[in-house]
Parts: structure tokens; sequence; C-alpha cells
């Protein structure tokens, strides 16, 4: 006797109908590019411009200075990040594996020299920070530390008004600031960053760890809503449709544990978490008729009623 | 050559399934099952005609280079052309993935078909990811910078690396596509040699009478 299966298995036997292919294939193609060519002549595409340390250290150069201060002392957010860029901490985990670190730094990012001491080596600066910059290359790193951490403190208290800060044992950390600030007014932080002494260059790794650790590109991405916890990840700037297909992704970051970074250990750690739910769910979505109860689902709720419901009637079934 | 011999060929073997299993009129048929007659089932060739405009919108910008489309009204025209095909393309593939699973549409040895459409589905979403990553505009820039926790979280951000433009023109361009292409070309050889997925209750009659 046959079983379901194997009937469902078998060549369809019963009644049929004319269908041609590629008549199909042909008016499917034709009627989406006629709808997409419709929707880019009268809607466009989303393209707001990149921003550039030029844009940054001129329309907001306080945070721009405070950032470069935050390099040279080690205290912004690349600079304690951990693997893949460097060992300052240990970085996320799970459990007890933090992976980064256990794969280690493999794309190494040194903030005090990639970021602000060789950019401004290849400046021509005015004495006063060239001054300073030979003081800095004078100097041990336990003296740049010191110096920095004073400075950074210092500025931080001022609410980042170098004109407020007390005078102090700064070292020349101020001069390379203001050097800094003035090499990316004039635009050519942007191209020694990518560079790095290089003729050919493709990799903006640095470039983006030091324009995040500032607050300009932030506030840009917190007015744009493209922040995590506002479904940035699936938005798209302006009144454009995202990436819509990862609102399961985002929607993790929205709920507890995962939205509140002080909840340990999923919270603190929700990236990789996320990270695993999503591999996780992926590999179920793929393996969906392996699993039971996910797999009964169609037969127990009649959609397909809905589906064939001209092949139901007419077979009577 | 003898009938020993050409068993043991490859070649042969190869050529024998293919032709047992799909051969050219399950490749190109001039009918279908007679209940393969719902809207629903026009997803399938929605996702892939959107495909095909991906394809081509795309081959013209990787000709023109990653930042051409900023410069000239044509590539920003082009640009969206490529845009607003993924996110057709995404529209179509999810109604006719829900579809095929309100038809339990793995039934009747169908589950590597089913699993061909969900890799698909997940290499797509990772396809359009690189592609955002590789805009060069604001928006490149946030998700990259964003991106990075979650790569970096798990130790991947070792070898994907979203900051690195490079990396991800390449992968978008070359291997991504490949992927998607090569599932996408099995996946519909697949619906093609096993057939549509009968409907759930088309045999509900013969199984009762021979009980």
């Amino acid at each position: 006797m046959s079983t379901r299966h194997e009937l469902e298995s078998a060549p369809w036997a019963g009644r049929t109908r004319r269908y041609d292919i590629l008549k199909e294939g042909t008016a499917a193609l034709l009627i989406i590019t006629v709808i997409v060519v419709a929707l880019s002549a009268f809607f466009g595409s989303p393209d707001d411009k990149q921003i550039t340390f030029k844009e940054w250290a001129t329309n907001a150069p306080a945070d721009f200075y405070a950032t470069s201060v935050q390099e040279l002392a080690g205290t912004s957010g690349s600079a304690g990040y951990g693997a893949p860029y460097n060992t300052a901490s240990s970085g996320v985990n799970v459990g007890p594996f933090h992976l980064a670190q256990i794969i280690g730094v493999k794309h190494p990012v040194d903030n005090v020299n990639d970021f602000v001491i060789t950019p401004l080596t290849t400046f021509n600066n005015s004495p006063d920070v060239a001054t300073a910059l030979k003081q800095w290359q004078g100097a041990d790193s336990k003296t740049h530390l010191a110096w920095a951490t004073a400075y950074d403190s210092a500025l931080g208290k001022a609410n980042q008004d170098a004109s407020k800060v007390p005078a102090g044992d700064y070292g020349p950390v101020p001069q390379l600031a203001t050097g800094l600030l003035t090499m990316a007014k004039s635009g050519s932080l942007d191209g020694v960053l990518l560079s790095q002494g290089n003729y050919f260059q493709n990799d903006n790794t640095k470039q983006t760890l030091f324009l995040g650790d500032g607050n300009y590109f932030n506030d840009q991405s917190t007015a744009a809503h493209l922040q995590g916890d506002t479904w940035g990840m699936m938005n798209e700037n302006g009144r454009y449709p995202g990436q819509a297909w990862l609102w399961l992704y985002s929607f993790w970051y929205q709920i507890p544990p995962f939205n509140n970074g002080d909840s340990h250990p999923f919270g603190a750690n929700a990236d990789a978490y996320i990270m695993i739910i999503m591999g996780i769910l992926s590999l179920s979505l793929v393996c969906m008729p392996l699993i039971p109860g996910i797999k009964a689902l169609p037969r127990k709720i009649p959609v397909h009623r809905l589906i064939w419901r001209n092949y139901y009637e007419e077979e009577n079934l | 050559m003898s009938a020993h011999h050409e068993k043991e060929m490859w070649t042969a073997k190869l050529r024998k399934a293919w032709q047992k299993n799909l051969p050219i009129e399950k490749l190109l048929p001039d009918t279908q099952p007679a209940y393969v007659a719902s809207w629903i089932y026009l997803f399938g060739v929605a996702t892939l005609s959107a495909l095909g405009v991906i394809i081509f919108s795309g081959l013209i910008l990787a000709f023109e280079g990653p930042s051409w489309y900023h410069l000239s009204s044509p590539g920003h025209f082009v640009n969206s052309l490529h845009f607003w095909s993924v996110q057709l393309f995404f529209v179509f593939m999810v109604i006719h993935l829900w579809g095929k699973f309100w038809m339990a549409a793995w039934r009747g040895n169908r589950m590597l078909t089913w699993v061909t459409g969900g890799i698909a589905f997940v290499a797509s979403i990772g396809t359009a990811f690189t592609g955002y990553l590789v805009q060069t505009n604001f928006d490149s820039q946030w998700i990259s910078y964003e991106a990075k926790d979650g790569f970096n979280s798990v130790g991947i951000g070792a070898w994907f690396n979203v900051t690195n433009l490079g990396q991800q023109l390449l992968l978008h361009v070359a291997f991504m596509p490949l992927i998607l292409g090569v599932i996408t070309v099995i996946h519909v050889l697949m619906v093609r040699a096993k057939g549509v997925v009968p409907p759930i209750d088309a045999f509900n009659k013969v199984l009762e009478e021979k009980k």
C-alpha cells in the first residue's frame, strides 16, 4: 500500500494545465524591471554624504580636540576595545570564553601613533607643534601616559573647553591636539589616516575607529535614527526603507536584558549573545522541516486551504 | 566503449543521474499540475526576476567603480535600480518563503529544496549586508562602525572585517554572489526535478479508499 510520503514523492499523475515556463519568466522579468525603473525614477535612492575628518574638525572642533587627547591618553573607546585591535581589555564574553581575545589581535591599531603622532609627522606643522612633537618623541611611554591622562582628566573637568583647563604638567599634549585639529581642518588628516604611509590602501579600519571615538559621528547617527537602540540596524537615512530583513536581529537589542548594558551577563555581552541567537535561528530556518511542532503547523493551521482553494473545490476535497 | 567502463566513469554516472532525475521535459515543462494555480506561486519567479535586475544593475556599478554613483546622475539612477531591486527581491522572497512554509513544501522528498531555499535566504542577507557596507557614504560608515562589534564579539571580525572596504567590496561582488548564485541554481533545479509539492490533502481520498 502506498504511503502518503510515497504519493507526495511520486511524479504528479493528476490533472495538469498548460504552462509556458519561458513565457512566464520573461513576463515576470519585464514586469519587475518596469516596477524597479518606476520606483527608481520616482524615489531615487539614499546617499547621504560621508563624514570626513575635515568636516568633523570644522563643525565640532572641541569634540575633535578632546577625542585626540583621549587617543593619546588611551581612554577612547577604541583604545580600550581589546581584540582584534589591541590587548587593552578582554572584550565581551560568552560564559568563560572571550572569543575575540582567544583569536587575538588580527588588526593591530596603535591609537597614539596611528591616529595622532604619525599623521603629525607628515604635516607642515607650526613651530610650537613641531617643538611639541619633538618633546613627545624624546620622552618615554610612562611620561607620555602621565602627560596625556593628566590633560585628558583636566579637559574632562572643564567640559572639553581647552581655554578653561587650569595650568598643569601636561607636557606637549595640548599643542599636539591643536596641531592635529589644524591638520584635520586642512583636510590632510583624511588622506594620511587612510594611507598610513602606503600608496595603495583600501582598509578603513583606523579611520572608522577614530571617527567613532568622537561624539560628532554618533550625534549624526542619532539624528538619522540609526542607533541600535532605535532599530537603527534596519533603518535607512531619510524616508527610505532600510534592511528590513534584519528586523529580528534588531529586535533583540530592544528588549531586556539585551537593551541594558549594565545587566550581566546578557546585557553586557549582548552583541555576542544576539549573534549566537541569530546563528541558531538561521540554522533553525534552514532545518525547519526537522523541528517537531513547527513542521506540523502547516497542517494544524489551514492556510493551505486558501492557497489551494480552487483545487480543493474542483476535487471536492 | 564497453558498458563496464562506462559504469566506472564519473562523467557517465553524472549524465545518467541527470537524465533520470532532470530530463529536458522537467527542466522546460509545458504543463504544470492543476493545483499550481494561486498567486502565491508568482513570488518564486518574481524573486528570480528581481535577482536578475540586481545582477544587471550590480554589474554596471561594478564596472564603473564604487564611487561613480555619487558623482553622476546616471550613476545615481543605476544605484537606485540596484537599491529598489534588492528591496523587491527581499519582499518577494519572504512572501515566497512563507507561502512554502504554509504549503509544507518539504513534503515528498523535497527537504533539500527547502534547505537550499533557506541557505539562499541567509546568503541573500549576507550579500545585501556587504552591499550596504560598500556604499561609500555615511550609511556605510555607520553600519560598518556598528556592525564590527557584533562580528568581533564572536571572533569572526578577525577575518570578516566590516571596516575594510577592499575586503567587503570583493566579497560583495565576487564571493557572496557566487554562493548565492550557485545555491539559487541548485534550488531551482531541485524544484524542477522534484516537481511542485502537491496540496496537503491531495491524497486523502486515495489513502482512505485503500484502508
